[in-house]
């Protein structure tokens, strides 16, 4: 069994204590196969059971674990500790949302947009479950599949710099929910969906960085999402001119 | 503390919980819903299921195969007029997900596609690629925000049930953000909070299976049922126990020992089926309890492969092809690189059998009702006993479905009837004992116990003495163990003290009721002189139908061990028969 | 209280490499601006008349404007594959079940690129 040896440098903050967040650190002996996760469980387990942080499925599909190492958002429970053998690995909460405590951040603001964007499908008229499934070919599922892979886990608004400036900004995750129901051939809600997509907080205020689908862990490509929606809200604008918007 | 009043709160959100919530939304819209969970809703465990969930739509497959596949699955110990409730209403389910917009993968024709799964005569597994339980969850969530009478309590860590002049009036939560205490004020309350995986040291289970609404109900009066049956997963990875779907195995991957040889044949699953062709219910695709037991025979024999994290076999995908993989088991093979660093296109995967499911749980009857008016359960957290003595996979994705929607009838039903009169100092009086728990496990001093300490004392117990194999005596010394583990227990002090996402606090909650219901693991283990689906004796090897076709009863008894006690299985239209899944004469 | 981490409006961009060369492929766009405004001066310079033009065609070969219109056109190139660079990813065409690789959709731009400069040097009379 080889070890590896790292420090983590991690950010605390406990509202009812500090004023303003500080750096603890920890050295941690770790096993060569773990994730920086296996080793922050260890600091809570062992050294520190003060330390607060959310985690849970530990195979990168339940998007808990999203957090800021040496300054780039990632999962922990998907980021190797050899990569920082020897080394202080700098552990924050994630980029550009407030501390709750300790690595834990305020996620209100995600959720509010997500139920903003209408991620769910809105058709003029439901078809009977009698008359069984709405018929998808491979080729349709394909069209939008890729967007429906993201599993919150926030990263891209971590890394994005419109985000950091513009509070306001619907933000890639939620932006590419609406573009995954847009582009599923059972939703009819593109209409309805438009004004929240096409306002300049929606898709317009993206400025194509496209850091969210550098540091995305499950290749979403948002960036992708929000580019094709910037053209899909401009034929939808033209079309509402002509009279042909389909409210 | 503060209040909160609803007409029906749902403690848990994940794929039971939403549907149960939306089901009611859909059905009277007027009746308000708190949907009361420790995590966001996308967190719930339900996201890391893969293979899919089973329903009845193919034309060459009907109802009564899939009920006689279930039963059989379970030993006999499913309660049938559940599973026949089950396999009926299962297609209409799954359709339902599809009109919601669940991604489900698809045959060239459009229509929705099924695979292969384990103990299943017929295909009937609908999936989408390997990340059904994550589709399943998302497709549920985002239906959700459609309904404004579904009020979410977003990371509201639920304490106790309130029960008052013998019915559930309530449950008491705190937001774990700040720490303040709520008293949530219902007609009726749906417990929804998964199994407890999370008291085995090796599980496929995310942090949060932590068994907190199964031990909440336990200790309000309701028994656990069922307990003993734990399922063990045939292939996890090794050093984490993440879980490799039986997809694998559905899309025709197969099981090796060290010398190569497909060891499934020796254990009444053969004959070998060709490579690549699989036959249904037999070889890989048998039941989940004869491929981990025979994991266990074959360690027993030195036919596995020793490794740094334990005994091991391979899981061989090698014979499927890279398009295949890339398709249908993405998941799986991103998971096996990063996790195991092996790519399963080119080399057979290291697997063990790994915790996965808790066929027991909360006592409930067809229509999700607890022993409590009031109170009813779904999903892993209950036992209705539709999976009896072991599962069939993709039968519980399904389960959350069908008996989400039955419970909000039900508990829909029974908020009617109610009469709204409270008794307001009982139901208080019981809040108040919540909050001084709370206050005297935070403020304790003096403590020399470690939560991860006691967590890992448990765990190993578990693993070493009701692990796949079991005796009098490995039981009867972990019975010891938990229930000296139990008085440690309030040895423990909280080093953190703070009101902000204590999760020192929450932690210990969790262990609390890990324990409570390792005892109940453990205890009905022991008193179960038998061998039937995922509980296997040593001692006692054979099934015993005279004695033991019945659900084991656990029933809170504060400090001491439960109360053991029995309940009869409905028996409708299948008598206990042998479990055959070899490919002879079929 | 949630602590809020503050945000540089004026340095944000050097926070991280990524985001400084996003800021320098955004600052290309001056260039392309610029780029269309000597373009509009010409053409306002052609209309009205030969002396106009003459002059405009001086102001050029100035050594200043001859430096600018170099930079610029450098910058123009790099702006032009950057943007075909990403274009894909705005424009998915797909065939059946597969998408087409993003290196046919760039590579059609930069073909069309290449047909267009020639048919405007054509009628430009450089060839």
């Amino acid at each position: 069994m080889s070890e590896i040896q790292i420090e983590l440098e991690i950010l605390r903050y406990d509202p009812e204590k500090d004023r303003e967040p500080h750096f603890e650190t920890y050295a941690v002996t770790c096993q060569d196969d773990w994730m920086v996760l296996d080793a922050i469980n260890y600091v809570k387990d062992h050294l520190d059971t003060t330390l607060s942080y959310r985690w849970s499925c530990h195979m990168a599909v339940c998007g808990s674990c999203g957090m800021m190492i040496d300054g780039e958002p990632k999962l922990a429970c998907k980021a190797p500790v050899s990569n920082y053998a020897n080394q202080k690995a700098r552990i924050e909460p994630l980029a550009n949302f407030p501390i709750e405590r300790d690595l834990v951040v305020v996620m209100d603001d995600f959720m509010d947009k997500l139920k903003r964007v209408k991620p769910f499908v809105i058709r003029k008229e439901e078809k009977p479950i009698e008359e069984g499934e709405y018929r998808q070919s491979p080729a349709e599922l394909k069209k939008y599949k890729q967007f429906t892979l993201c599993i919150n886990c926030l990263c891209c608004y971590a890394a994005c710099p419109q985000y950091a400036l513009i509070p306001e900004f619907i933000g890639p995750a939620a932006l590419t929910m609406a573009h995954r129901y847009n582009q599923d051939s059972r939703d009819q809600g593109l209409a309805e969906r438009h004004d929240e997509v096409a306002a300049p907080v929606g898709a317009w205020d993206c400025s194509f960085a496209g850091e969210c689908s550098e540091v995305c862990p499950k290749h979403v490509d948002p960036a992708a999402a929000l580019q094709q929606l910037k053209i899909a809200t401009t034929v939808q604008w033209y079309k509402g001119l002509i009279g042909m918007g389909g409210k | 503390m503060q209040l909160i009043d609803t007409d029906i709160a749902i403690v848990g959100a994940g794929g039971a919980g939403l549907r149960t919530a939306i089901a009611i939304a859909e059905s009277n819209p007027q009746l308000k819903i708190a949907l009361i969970s420790k995590v966001y809703p996308m967190r719930s465990h339900t996201c890391a299921a893969e293979g899919g969930a089973a329903g009845v739509i193919k034309q060459d497959d009907s109802l009564d195969l899939h009920f006689i596949d279930t039963v059989g699955g379970g030993d006999w110990l499913s309660d049938q007029d559940v599973v026949e409730y089950f396999v009926n209403e299962a297609p209409k389910e799954l359709l339902q997900l599809d009109h919601w917009g669940c991604p489900w993968s698809r045959e060239p024709d459009g229509s929705v596609a099924v695979r292969p799964f384990g103990g299943m005569k017929m295909k009937r597994t609908w999936f989408a690629a390997d990340k059904s339980g994550f589709h399943i969850l998302h497709t549920l969530f985002q239906t959700s925000l459609k309904y404004e009478s579904i009020k979410r309590f977003d990371e509201f860590f639920s304490i106790d049930l309130l029960v008052s002049d013998g019915h559930c009036r309530g449950v008491v939560a705190m937001e774990m953000k700040s720490g303040q205490l709520y008293r949530f004020n219902a007609k009726a309350v749906v417990m929804a909070t998964g199994g407890a995986g999370r008291m085995f040291p090796f599980s496929t289970n995310g942090a949060i299976k932590t068994g907190d609404g199964t031990a909440m109900a336990y200790r309000a009066g309701v028994p656990t049922k069922d307990m003993e049956f734990v399922q063990y997963h045939p292939t996890g990875l090794l050093s984490t126990g993440i879980l490799l779907t039986e997809g694998c195995r559905g899309e025709g991957g197969v099981l090796r020992n060290k010398d190569g040889h497909r060891y499934l044949q020796d254990y009444g699953m053969g004959p070998e089926t060709p490579l690549g062709k699989t036959v249904l219910k037999t070889m890989e695709l048998g039941p989940r309890d004869r491929l981990s037991q025979a994991f266990w025979h074959e360690q027993q024999k030195g036919n596995t492969i020793a490794t740094r994290w334990g005994e091991s076999v391979y899981l061989d995908m090698t014979h499927l092809g890279e398009k295949l993989i890339n398709e249908r088991l993405p998941l799986v093979r991103d998971l096996s690189i990063t996790y195991a660093g092996v790519d399963p296109v080119t080399d057979p995967v290291p697997i063990r059998p790994v915790v996965h499911y808790m066929m027991g749980g909360i006592h409930t009857n067809i229509d999700a009702e607890t022993t409590i008016p009031g109170l009813f359960a779904v999903g892993e957290t209950a036992c209705a006993s539709l999976n009896g003595a072991n599962r069939l996979g993709s039968n519980s994705l399904t389960e959350l479905l069908v008996f989400g929607k039955r419970a909000a009838a039900n508990a829909v039903q029974y908020a009617h009837g109610l009469a709204s009169a409270r008794n307001e100092a009982e139901i208080q009086a019981q809040a108040d004992k919540v909050e001084a728990k709370v206050r005297e496990i935070v403020q304790r001093s003096g403590g020399t116990e470690s939560i991860a300490g006691i967590r890992k004392e448990m765990a190993d117990s578990l693993e070493s003495g009701a692990g796949i194999y079991r005796t009098e005596e490995t039981l009867q010394q972990t019975c010891d163990t938990i229930r000296e583990l139990r008085k440690r227990y309030r040895g423990i002090e909280l080093h953190d003290k703070s009101n902000v996402f204590n999760t020192d606090l929450f932690q210990a909650l969790e262990l609390g009721n890990l324990l409570e219901l390792a005892q109940t693991v453990a205890e009905g283990a022991l008193a179960r002189k038998e061998s039937r689906g995922s509980h296997q004796r040593l001692d006692f090897e054979a099934r015993d139908d005279d004695n033991y076709l019945k659900h084991t009863l656990a029933y809170y008894q504060g400090e001491d061990a439960p109360r053991i006690d029995y309940h009869d299985v409905v028996i409708t239209r299948s008598q206990p028969g042998v479990r055959d899944y070899s490919g002879d004469g079929k | 209280m949630a602590y809020v981490r503050p945000v540089s409006k004026t340095s944000w961009y050097l926070a991280r490499r990524s985001y400084t060369v996003h800021m320098l492929q955004e600052l290309t766009s001056i260039f392309v601006g610029m780029f269309a405004l000597i373009l509009l001066w010409g053409i306002s310079a052609v209309a009205g008349g030969p002396d106009t033009y003459q002059a405009f065609l001086d102001s050029l070969r100035s050594p200043v404007m001859v430096v600018i219109l170099w930079v610029s056109t450098v910058v123009m190139f790099y702006h032009a594959v950057a943007w075909f660079s990403v274009t894909p990813k705005a424009m998915p065409i797909q065939r059946g079940e597969e998408f087409v690789p993003a290196g046919i959709i760039a590579g059609a731009h930069y073909a069309a690129w290449f047909v267009v400069s020639l048919l405007v040097l054509l009628l430009a009379g450089v060839f």
